[in-house]
């Protein structure tokens, strides 16, 4: 029953609770429970909360556990993220999302690692240590929504909120093997999410099937009149389109996404996955996005330059961490931001800085901002020859802890991310196989506020597909339906069926047994 | 001749909203610290802006009023710096693309002479908090970070101290006419920045000197005559003006410089990714301009014309609107005759401007806040017209009615004020007094005329001044000829 639990995803458990085959209390007790016994993967960053109440017992989802990065403030909750800066900021309020999942009846099992504000793509600048990946706990889980990814694949909980500025969402849930949807930017409130980068923070959701991500996505989305970027468009049941088929439908391949770069191993699973979805009667049209090469360059500067400007704040003077023993204020700011941030933030503080400075923004800023406009432009073309692109989330799959040093390096994992970001787009990242026993991300891109195609186009891809239903090799693994523990190291889970109940009949094979020729289909 | 001399203004006017510019926290003025701070204010993580329209429409009214361009599209920015009263670390202000463009303010001089002064821009933006230093700490009040400013950019075309002075007071006299500003300068709500530069020999505008945060209009007079006088000192000296900022030293009379051209800062300013761009539509402009009152000039002009008065009484009387408004409301509850009204309106003048202003003055108190309204100070002067009181009387009363709030009529009837105009009871009266005063009657009727003056004392005296005075000489003269 544990096991069922754990693996059975938002809509499965939400299922059992119906049918009255689980509580919400024992539901969380064994999300909780299996937190604690994987808290080596250092995927939360603070005390498990399974205690009573929270969600809305009214709420679609009540029941359901959820884990947020934390980066949304949470009110009376430390709300760090990851920083030192922030270390014992407890935040006096709720951010739109917290309160939306409450509102679901979400119950908030606990807080999500990730990098120091939402600043890397890998998981490692964290003041908490490096979040690992459930696959291969020397690799990274990527980032920076490092926890929720992690937390997710390793089924601490069904549903994790994140947040994405250049692939922060896509990039970790590729690495970690499940789904995660960035919507369009003002979809959700980003009122309470601290901000990185303003114009191009979006919250989402991970969950194993884009089935929970469209359960997760209606709790969290809609206008919110606190966020003055929010889009005023009506609240929307993202689950109601999943059943648009493949059929049909034109699937845009952007050739500048294919050339040089991408891994072997992934670009096979890549082209697995376009013949898969091919075979269920989609057509493939190739598309082309030439400016996305200027992506990576605009992104950093832009981003970099709201970064400067939004880290401002922590400046030691009303809240978070103030250096003691400064002489004037000039040194109470520059002690406490040496002390409170991390390298990276420190980098890209610079960076912003430089960029907006005077005599260099026509030179950064301003033409950053036309490539930006220009990509958009690009895409808005590409989407009249297609419905939806896909392509790769990743060049590669997620690297060892510490093998990544350079930051320029580190900034070029989200080559194919940040071109979505600056247009602003809705994308999504599904699990599409295994290249050397991790797993590899193929990412949806849809025009503007076109969340459900992607949802559809996931939905129907794992219906055809069960990459989606891997669970890591983890040690204790998930305890099976009779609650005994299942000691055989390193081999997965059972995988479960559509109707709910262990089954081992297809005999699915491991993922340790997969080569990285994207073999392994169903 | 070009003047030696080059101003220009920055000033901030604290516009009267309810709420802040970018948060719901009350704009009020509140003297417990931080009690007014949500989310955005305080500069909390996650927390964002959104836009009180009601700032916007201040704005809009201020750029229909000055006949500059509201414009359709304009954007906010972020200026960056650090400093403890800047909870964000970045004041949102406007930048690139103000709310509105160009427009000028019409100053009168002294001697009755028009000029006007353009402007270059008024732009929404935050206001910062306030620091105190208390024994050795410093403490922040944030109550006033996020109140809405608007600020007013003239053009450097103000060429003297008493120049700026007259044109940050029409400024002001704008503003408050606009009910956009309270001009409260005590609490800060209008602001001063003054940019001087003395001209070279070829007549080009030489370096500039900021002189930040002048909160009174003396001050201001002040601060730039003593800056004219020192950048003359050092160019005549040989030496050059270094640009800087500085601060007026009210008490010993001269400015100092704030910050040096050495920190000159770099704000880095950039578009508020916060904030959409903000869009003002053709009909809000047109629904503003709409619903404007008429403009002080312009009320002027209507007053001088509809109640006959003079130029000078006109204006003062259009210094403040409610005060224009309190005069014609006083005129409307007289309702005088078509050939009395000029008389009507010029008594009504002189006593608003002269003993209500200086009651509204003593207390602090506008016309619309003044315990002895239209309806009641026209009571007091009918009483006057129709020679129930004297003027004497009504200046007691006036007083009366200020502390008490009772009307004119019930004072009067209460103290007995009602002046004897009773011809046959001042008869009896003056033909006593002539009778006990055989002497002095005699010396009346041997031509010391001067002497009329001592019976119509006598008759006051014996009424306790409720006698008319005017009758009583009459009467006095008529009695002695007998």
């Amino acid at each position: 029953m544990n096991g069922e639990i754990t693996t059975a995803g938002a809509a499965g458990l939400l299922q059992m609770l119906r049918e009255g085959k689980t509580t919400p209390a024992d539901a969380r007790a064994v999300f909780a429970e299996r937190a604690r016994e994987l808290s080596r993967l250092n995927a939360l960053v603070c005390e498990i909360n399974d205690a009573d109440g929270c969600g809305a017992e009214d709420g679609a989802l009540f029941g359901v556990p959820v884990v947020h990065k934390d980066i949304f403030c949470q009110r009376g909750q430390k709300t760090t993220c990851a920083s030192k800066m922030l270390a014992n900021f407890v935040s006096p309020y709720d951010s739109a999302v917290v309160e939306k999942c409450r509102a679901a009846g979400m119950h908030c099992i606990a807080r999500a690692n990730m990098d120091e504000f939402a600043m890397g793509s890998s998981g490692e600048n964290s003041a908490f240590g490096a979040c690992k990946n459930p696959w291969d706990e020397a690799r990274v889980s990527g980032g920076s929504s490092s926890g929720s990814a992690a937390a997710v694949a390793a089924r601490i909980a069904p549903l994790a909120t994140g947040t994405d500025t250049g692939g922060s969402i896509r990039q970790p849930a590729a690495f970690c093997g499940v789904c995660g949807i960035k919507p369009t930017y003002g979809r959700v409130s980003r009122w309470g999410l601290v901000a990185f980068a303003s114009g191009f923070d979006q919250a989402g959701v991970f969950a194993a099937s884009a089935e929970d991500c469209a359960l997760g996505l209606s709790a969290i989305a809609g206008f919110d009149e606190r966020d003055s970027t929010s889009l005023d468009v009506p609240g929307e049941d993202f689950s109601a389109g999943l059943e648009m088929p493949l059929r049909g439908l034109r699937i845009g391949k952007p050739k500048e996404f294919f050339d040089g770069g991408l891994d072997d191993g992934v670009a096979a699973l890549l082209e697995d996955a376009f013949s898969e979805m091919q075979k269920a009667g989609a057509k493939i049209v190739e598309v082309s996005l030439p400016s996305a090469r200027y992506a990576v360059a605009a992104y950093y500067i832009l981003t970099c330059a709201e970064a400067s400007s939004n880290l401002a704040r922590y400046d030691g003077v009303r809240y978070g961490l103030r250096a003691e023993n400064a002489e004037d204020i000039a040194a109470l700011y520059e002690q406490s931001r040496a002390e409170g941030f991390g390298a990276e933030v420190k980098r890209r503080i610079l960076a912003g800085a430089f960029v907006l400075s005077y005599g260099y923004r026509d030179a950064y800023y301003r033409r950053a901002m036309r490539a930006r406009k220009r990509i958009a432009e690009e895409f808005a073309r590409a989407f009249r020859e297609c419905d939806i692109i896909a392509g790769p989330t990743t060049p590669t799959t997620a690297f060892a802890i510490g093998e990544i040093s350079d930051p320029v390096q580190m900034y070029l994992q989200d080559i194919y991310t940040v071109p979505v970001s600056l247009a602003g787009l809705p994308a999504m990242s599904v699990p599409c196989g295994f290249a050397k026993k991790m797993p590899a991300g193929m990412q949806f891109i849809a025009p503007a506020l076109e969340e459900k195609k992607l949802l559809a186009a996931a939905h129907q891809y794992q219906k055809q597909t069960d990459w989606h239903t891997r669970v890591p090799p983890l040690t204790p693994p998930i305890k099976d339906g009779g609650g005994e523990t299942n000691n055989k190291k390193n081999i997965p889970p059972p995988v479960k069926d559509g109707g709910g109940t262990v089954n081992n009949k297809k005999n699915t094979p491991p993922p340790s047994l997969m080569g990285g020729d994207g073999g392994g289909k169903q | 001749m070009t003047s030696p001399i080059v101003i220009g203004l920055e000033i901030h006017a604290q516009l009267k909203t309810r709420t802040k510019i970018f948060s719901p926290a009350s704009a009020l003025y509140c003297a417990e610290p931080n009690a007014q701070v949500r989310e955005v204010d305080g500069g909390l993580p996650g927390a964002l802006p959104s836009l009180n329209r009601a700032a916007v429409e201040c704005a809009v009214q201020f750029g229909v009023a000055v006949g500059g361009r509201v414009n359709p599209r304009s954007e906010f920015a972020r200026k960056n710096y650090f400093y403890p009263d800047l909870p964000k670390g970045y004041q949102i202000s406007q930048y690139e693309y103000p709310v509105v463009s160009g427009g000028a303010i019409v100053v009168e001089d002294s001697k009755g002479g028009e000029k006007s002064v353009g402007l270059i821009r008024a732009h929404l933006e935050e206001d910062a908090g306030k620091l105190a230093h208390e024994g050795g700490a410093s403490v922040a009040d944030l109550n006033r970070a996020g109140v809405p400013l608007l600020e007013i950019v003239s053009e450097p075309h103000i060429f003297s101290a008493a120049e700026a002075a007259a044109y940050a007071k029409t400024v002001h006299a704008l503003v408050r006419w606009l009910d956009i500003c309270d001009g409260n300068m005590q609490e800060g709500s209008f602001r001063m920045d003054a940019n001087i530069s003395l001209r070279d020999k070829k007549g080009n505008p030489g370096v500039r000197c900021e002189i930040k945060n002048l909160n009174s209009f003396r001050f201001l007079e002040q601060a730039l005559n003593y800056e004219a006088e020192r950048q003359a000192e050092v160019l005549q000296s040989g030496g050059t003006v270094t640009q800087q900022t500085l601060l007026f030293d009210p008490a010993r009379g001269e400015t100092r410089p704030m910050r040096g051209k050495e920190d000159a800062e770099d704000y880095r300013y950039f578009p508020d990714p916060d904030l959409p761009p903000l869009l003002i539509s053709e009909e809000t402009i047109a629904r503003i301009k709409e619903s404007l009152p008429v403009l002080p000039r312009a009320r002027r002009r209507m007053l001088a014309e509809k109640y006959g008065l003079n130029g000078y009484d006109a204006g003062l009387l259009c210094a403040a609107r409610e005060l224009a408004d309190y005069f014609e409301k006083t005129l409307a509850e007289l309702a005088p005759a078509k050939e009395n009204l000029a008389a009507v309106a010029k008594t009504a003048a002189n006593w608003i401007l002269g003993d209500l202003a200086s009651l509204m003055n003593r207390h602090s108190l506008s016309a619309k806040a003044a315990p002895v309204n239209a309806k009641a100070l026209a009571g007091l002067l009918r009483a006057i017209g129709e020679g129930v009181i004297s003027g004497k009387t009504a200046k007691a009363v006036l007083e009366t009615m200020w502390k008490s709030g009772e009307n004119a009529e019930a004072i009067i009837a209460r103290e007995g004020l009602r002046q004897i105009s009773d011809e046959g009871e001042l008869q009896k009266l003056a033909e006593e007094i002539v009778r006990a005063h055989p002497a002095q009657a005699q010396e009346y009727r041997s031509g010391k005329e001067k002497l009329l003056a001592f019976f119509v004392g006598k008759i006051m005296s014996a009424t306790k001044g409720k006698a008319n005075p005017a009758q009583a000489s009459a009467i006095i003269k008529k009695t002695l000829a007998d």
